[in-house]
C-alpha cells in the first residue's frame, strides 16, 4: 500500500539500527543509574539526577552542539577516542547514535528506576538470609522483579531514539546513508519542491512505530503489575 | 547452641540482651516493642549490634570489639518471616529450591522429600505465591528455609499474620518440625499459648531486657 523508495528505505534503516544500537548500549547504563537513583543516597545525587534529565529540557540543537564539542574530531574526548581507539562520532552513523542514545536516555531510565523503586526490599533481605550475596539478591530477585519495567523503559527509549532530530543534526549532520535518518530525511523532503508525497509515507511510518512503542510500554507496565502480585 | 550478648539503641529504646540457650526451639517472648523483632534480625545479621557478640553454633558471627560482622547470607541460618516473603516472580518449587542454588548444595532428594511431604506441599508446587492462601504460603516459607539447610532457623511470629483457623491449621506442622527436622529455632512471640506448645526454653523480653530464662514454666 505504501511506495517506498528505495532512499526512503535507506533512511528508515538507518533509523532502526541507530535506534536499536542507542538503545541496546544505553540500556546496562541505565539499570545501573536507575538501581543508584533508586536505592543510593550520596553527595551530589540530585546533580546527577539533573544532569540525566538535561537532554529533555535543553534545546536539543544545544545538546547535540555539546556532542559536537566533546565528541568532534577535534573535541576533548572525541580526540582521544579517534586517536587510540579508532572510534570517530563525528559525521558517522555511530555519532547518530550516541546523539540519540543521550537523548532518549532519560527517557530510558525513569520506568526503570521506577520499577525498582517499587520492590519490595524486604523480598531482597528474605534472599539474603537464604544465602544469596547482594550481586545474587540482584540477578535473581532484583532484576526479575524490575524487567517489566526495564523492557518499557527500553521501549520508551527506542521510540525516542527513532524520532530524535535536533540533536542528531546539530551533531552528525544529515548524510543520505550514513547519518540521515527518517527525521532528517522528512525535513529534507519537505524543503524541495516535490517531496510531499516522500515526506508523507515516512511521516506515515513514524506515526505507526510510536504507537507500536506506546502500546508496548503499556503492555509491559500492566506486566510489571501482575509481577508483583505474584499471578 | 546459641549465644547472645548484644546491645543496641533504637532512639529512645534501648535493648541490652544477654542469654545463651541450648534448646532445640527457644522462646523469644514478650509484648510487642518488648525487641524480640529487633533482637531476632540481629541475630539474622540484618541488623547491626552497637555492642556485644552473638556466637551460633559455635562460630562467632558478631564481635564488635574484635570488628566481626558476619554478613547475613554467610550465616547459613534460615528465617521464617510473619509476611512468608515468597519470591512472586517464581513458582512455589523454584522458592523451595531457591536456598540450595544460592548455597550451591548438591541436591538432595531424599531430604527435599522429606521436607515437602512433612509440610504437606508438594500439590503446591507448579503454582504462584500469589495463588496460595495465607496458610499455604507460610508452610512454603518454612519449606524455603529449611531446604537451604540451616543450622539455626529463625521464626519471627510466623502465625501472626493468620487468623484462628489458620494457626491451628500451621501448629501441628511446627511441632513436627521441631521433633523430626533436628534443627534448632528460635520462635518469637507474644502468644503464650503457642509458646507453651512450641518452646522448650524461654527468654522473656520486656522493654529491652530479659526479664527471666528458662524453662516453659516461666511464661505462668
Amino acid at each position: 500500500m505504501l511506495d517506498i523508495s528505495a532512499a526512503e528505505w535507506t533512511a528508515i534503516l538507518l533509523s532502526l539500527r541507530v535506534a536499536v544500537i542507542a538503545t541496546l548500549v544505553a540500556t546496562p547504563f541505565g539499570i545501573a543509574l536507575a538501581w543508584l537513583l533508586a536505592r543510593k543516597d550520596f553527595w551530589g545525587k540530585s546533580m546527577l539526577d539533573a544532569l540525566v534529565h538535561l537532554p529533555l529540557v535543553l534545546p536539543p540543537v544545544v545538546t547535540g552542539y555539546l556532542l559536537l564539542l566533546t565528541f568532534g574530531r577535534r573535541g576533548l574526548v572525541g580526540a582521544f577516542l579517534a586517536d587510540y581507539l579508532g572510534i570517530v562520532f563525528a559525521f558517522r552513523w555511530t555519532g547518530a547514535a550516541l546523539a540519540c542514545g543521550v537523548m532518549a536516555f532519560p527517557l530510558l531510565v525513569r520506568p526503570m528506576r521506577l520499577s525498582i523503586e517499587a520492590i519490595d526490599r524486604r523480598l531482597e533481605q528474605a534472599a539474603e538470609t537464604l544465602g544469596a550475596a547482594p550481586w545474587k539478591v540482584f540477578f535473581t530477585v532484583t532484576l526479575p522483579l524490575a524487567l517489566p519495567g526495564v523492557l518499557a523503559g527500553m521501549v520508551l527509549g527506542f521510540a525516542k531514539a527513532i524520532g530524535e532530530f535536533g540533536a542528531t543534526i546539530t551533531f552528525v549532520s544529515n548524510i543520505p546513508g550514513e547519518t540521515q535518518t527518517i527525521s532528517s530525511a522528512i525535513y529534507s523532503l519537505i524543503q524541495t519542491p516535490d517531496g510531499d508525497a516522500a515526506a508523507g509515507r515516512l511521516v506515515i511510518v513514524s506515526i505507526v512505530l510510536a504507537i507500536g512503542a506506546l502500546i508496548a510500554a503499556e503492555w509491559f507496565a500492566r506486566r510489571a503489575t501482575a509481577r508483583l502480585h505474584g499471578n | 547452641m546459641l549465644r547472645v550478648d548484644v546491645e543496641k539503641q533504637l532512639g529512645e529504646f534501648s535493648l541490652h540482651a544477654t542469654f545463651t540457650s541450648e534448646g532445640r526451639v527457644t522462646g523469644l517472648f514478650g509484648a510487642s516493642g518488648a525487641g524480640k523483632s529487633s533482637l531476632i534480625n540481629m541475630i539474622a545479621g540484618l541488623v547491626h549490634p552497637d555492642r556485644g557478640t552473638i556466637v551460633i553454633d559455635g562460630e562467632t558471627v558478631d564481635d564488635t570489639a574484635a570488628g566481626i560482622h558476619v554478613p547475613t547470607y554467610r550465616r547459613r541460618i534460615g528465617y521464617v518471616f510473619q509476611d512468608a516473603r515468597l519470591f512472586p516472580h517464581l513458582s512455589v518449587a523454584q522458592n523451595l529450591d531457591y536456598g540450595r542454588r544460592m548455597n550451591r548444595l548438591p541436591s538432595d532428594p531424599a531430604q527435599h522429600r522429606r521436607i515437602i511431604d512433612l509440610l504437606d506441599i508438594g500439590a503446591l508446587q507448579d503454582r504462584r505465591p500469589g495463588k496460595l492462601s495465607g496458610g499455604e504460603r507460610q508452610r512454603v516459607a518454612l519449606g524455603r528455609a529449611l531446604l537451604s539447610r540451616p543450622r539455626l532457623l529463625l521464626l519471627d511470629e510466623p502465625l501472626g499474620a493468620l487468623d484462628e483457623g489458620r494457626k491451628l491449621e500451621i501448629l501441628p506442622y511446627l511441632v513436627r518440625l521441631r521433633d523430626e527436622a533436628n534443627v534448632p529455632m528460635v520462635y518469637v512471640s507474644h502468644d503464650v499459648a503457642e509458646l507453651r506448645q512450641l518452646a522448650t526454653q524461654i527468654v522473656m523480653l520486656k522493654q529491652g531486657r530479659v526479664t527471666s530464662f528458662g524453662g516453659v514454666k516461666v511464661l505462668s
